[in-house]
């Protein structure tokens, strides 16, 4: 009993953090309240939950794990747990966990921050643990594998072709991001364009000069980094070289589209290395200022616990709080992009069983601290400049008093001039219908790097470091998760035409690459058009297919724990299995089929396909020509809703047929690489 | 470990690159008949492993 006092202590502690954060109405509460709350909640969490689930699984210590049994010095290496949690945590946190939360605080701080906790707790890190879990037992085979082993190979194709679809969306919103954010900056232009030959500079000090002096180099591109930030304000007021970095979203968009299939046709260790280098620190490093200039500067939250908008009626992103919060923040929450993250590299490092927790379910733990800070960053601007900069310009226009007058409408009074002082503070033009979220937590990682460092004065350089940090790992993403793309892709051809598959063709690999850019490009560049900024047409997509893979990673948890004869335990998986399936199969189902244009893509596509044929252009359309374009792309995007409802129905199917058949058998009939086996060599 | 070259390791394996001195262990207990690659080409080889392979996804 006494080894639980402390823990009786914590969990009283926590739930007096989250009486506040619940009955404090009216009044700004401080950002520690959720910190404490959400550490409290995390550090339970792992010491029961986490802990009970490894009791019901059969964590075995004594059991060799495939680092041990396949052991070859290269991916087979049995790793300190520390050092692999620091492995597992870079790979699993990117841009998401970020994002996610900004977007989200529209509905008020209170019910983000209750999702992304009872989310990570039930969902997230629970998927997390059991899919490495799962591979770790399988001799660190990948989520596709998996799926095949278990539910068969129908289930297993079906799940690959879902994971492409979702790579294609996310290297979509990804960049849409970044185009959002570089959009007519000069200043964030450069920097980000300054670290393509930074790279290269470094990629050949890691070739030739230096091999594999990975800090080393690092320390060097950090330095030329700054540098890049320092000198991009006098790009900026240069009256000869600001026209130089001044591009409108379109023309970014195809800039990007290039960029990304050069770079991921690139040699590694040319670009793609060494930016990851870069990008891996930068990311990590500003994670950690982040978390210790909330609490040294402990801010108040400003946005309301609630704000009116969670009737669906919101300008971020349109749609009702259920279920679209919770496809909105994914990643923090629960992210399926991690069950492949989970049966990639790590599980061929874990030294032992007993490790597992700590890594899967412990680094999940720590991407919903990240997303808490996010939350919390958008939570301390001012709402009015939060949703001058979220909301949209056909809703806003482009001027600060226009931006003003209709945020003060919304409920959220701010002047005019305060905006236009914001942009000045951060070193910007305007700042105004910046979505995607980045540039809004750049401007309160602004607030909050300046708070302890460098002052008023700093603001501007913080501003335009945050967006760095941000445009750096996402450019990174974009040029990795192409490559990725482009190997899923030629497996699914080479399901068809044999010949296509096999990593070194030249030609086959080309062809995909470029299958795969276009794909993204198309999304990207059909969000950059949009006059409702992009980011209200393709986060929800993202968070819906984010959130069935972690469905389907769920599910096929759920196959296990049938076939290892735990049916008693099944609900560990069930129930967030459920409500996976609830919030996504029902928001995929408005997205297509709602009557409200604002949420229903065909409905959407109606209003503009009836205009038309009566020969009117609507706003934001100028010409007839871009009237079919929406209308067309709505369809797209319905088609693509669909598929994703395809895929997770299919997989359900499978799941359930595959549970009954496990429940006929008396004994269990996982397909776990035995105890006993030992490595052939 | 030193907490140095801890924190060293934690750099190395958030980019996925694992210990030279591990594998060459390695190699020594297992495979003292083969001749280990030295520590540039076990560094370009790593590199390309892990960039130039499936493993490229990176999360959201």
């Amino acid at each position: 009993m006494t080894k639980h006092l402390p823990w009786i202590a914590l969990a009283i502690m926590g739930a007096g953090a989250l009486g506040v954060i619940a009955t404090v109405r009216g009044e700004p509460i401080n950002a520690l309240w959720i910190v404490a709350a959400a550490v409290s909640v995390y550090l339970i969490a792992y010491r029961y939950y986490a802990l009970f689930i490894a009791r019901v699984i059969g964590i075995d210590p004594a059991r060799p794990t495939p680092a041990i049994r396949r052991a070859d010095g290269l991916d087979y290496v049995a790793t300190d747990r520390t050092v692999l949690f620091g492995h597992h945590f870079a790979a699993i946190a990117g841009a998401g966990p970020l994002v996610g939360p900004v977007l989200a605080a529209q509905m008020g701080y209170l019910p983000g921050t209750l999702w992304i906790l009872a989310g990570v707790v039930l969902a997230g890190a629970v998927q997390d643990f059991l899919v490495l879990f799962l591979s770790m037992r399988r001799d660190g085979r990948s989520l596709g594998e998996l799926i095949r082993m278990e539910m068969g190979p129908v289930a297993g194709t079906i799940a690959l072709f879902g994971a492409f679809m979702i790579m294609v969306i996310i290297l979509a919103v990804l960049a849409l991001i970044v185009v959002r954010a570089l959009a007519e900056s000069p200043w964030g232009l450069f920097t980000v364009a300054a670290t393509v030959p930074l790279a290269m500079l470094m990629g050949g000090y890691t070739r030739w000069v230096r091999p594999g002096k990975i800090g080393e180099v690092s320390i060097i591109g950090f330095i030329g980094l700054i540098l890049a930030i320092v000198y991009g304000q006098s790009v900026a007021q240069s009256a000869v070289f600001a026209p130089l970095f001044t591009f409108t979203p379109v023309q970014l968009c195809f800039l990007l589209i290039g960029y990304g299939a050069v770079a991921s046709v690139l040699p590694v260790w040319l670009l793609l290395a060494p930016r990851d280098y870069l990008s891996t620190f930068l990311k990590i490093g500003a994670i950690v200022a982040l978390a210790i200039g909330i609490v040294i500067m402990a801010p108040p939250l400003k946005m309301p616990a609630l704000t009116k908008f969670i009737d669906g009626s919101g300008p971020v992103w349109a749609g009702p709080l259920f279920p679209f919060l919770f496809i909105t923040i994914a990643c923090g929450a629960v992210s399926g992009f991690h069950a492949l993250i989970a049966s990639g590299t790590t599980p061929k490092l874990i030294a032992s069983e007993k490790d597992a927790p700590f890594i899967g379910y412990g680094a999940m733990l720590m991407e919903s601290a990240v997303a808490i800070m996010a939350l919390v960053a958008a939570s301390i601007l001012d709402p009015g400049v939060y949703f001058a900069m979220n909301a949209p310009a056909a809703v806003l226009g482009t001027d600060p008093a226009s931006a003003a007058a209709a945020v003060t409408a919304m409920g959220f009074p701010i002047s005019a001039d305060t905006l236009a002082q914001v942009a000045r503070d951060v070193g910007e033009h305007t700042i105004i219908s910046r979505a995607g979220g980045a540039p809004t937590l750049a401007v309160a990682m602004a607030e909050i790097f300046s708070h302890l460092f460098g002052g008023q004065a700093m603001k501007a350089f913080w501003y335009h470091f945050a967006i760095l940090f941000e445009a750096l790992f996402i450019l990174t993403a974009v040029d990795a998760g192409t490559r990725a793309g482009r190997f899923m892709l030629q497996d699914l051809i080479g399901l068809v035409v044999p010949g296509f598959r096999g990593s070194s063709k030249v030609a086959p690999g080309l062809i995909a690459t470029g299958l795969c850019v276009a794909a993204w490009g198309f999304f990207l560049y059909q969000g950059v058009t949009d006059p409702l900024g992009g980011v209200n047409t393709l986060w929800p997509l993202f968070g819906i297919s984010n959130q069935m893979l972690a469905a389907v990673a769920l599910m096929l948890s759920t196959v296990v724990l049938f076939r290892m004869k735990k049916d008693r335990f099944a609900w560990i998986t069930v129930v967030p299995t459920i409500w996976l399936l609830a919030c996504t199969l029902t928001a995929g189902w408005l997205k297509i089929f709602s009557s409200d244009p604002r949420v229903g893509f065909l409905a959407h596509a109606d209003r503009f396909a009836t205009a038309a044929a009566d020969g009117k252009i609507l706003a934001p359309a100028k010409t007839m020509a871009e009237m079919g374009r929406i209308v067309f792309n709505d369809r797209i995007d319905a088609g693509l809703s669909a598929i994703f409802l395809g895929v997770v129905v299919a997989i359900l199917v499978y799941a359930v047929r595959t549970c009954l058949i496990a429940r006929r058998i008396d004994r269990p009939s996982v397909t776990e690489v035995p105890p006993e086996m030992v490595a052939a060599e | 470990m030193s907490w140095l070259a801890r924190l060293r390791a934690i750099g190395n394996a958030m980019v996925g690159m694992p210990s030279y001195d591990a594998y060459r262990a390695h190699m020594a207990a297992t495979h003292p008949d083969r001749e280990p690659m030295d520590e540039v080409t076990f560094f370009r080889e790593r590199q390309q492993a892990r960039y130039g392979g499936k493993n490229g996804g990176r999360c959201c």
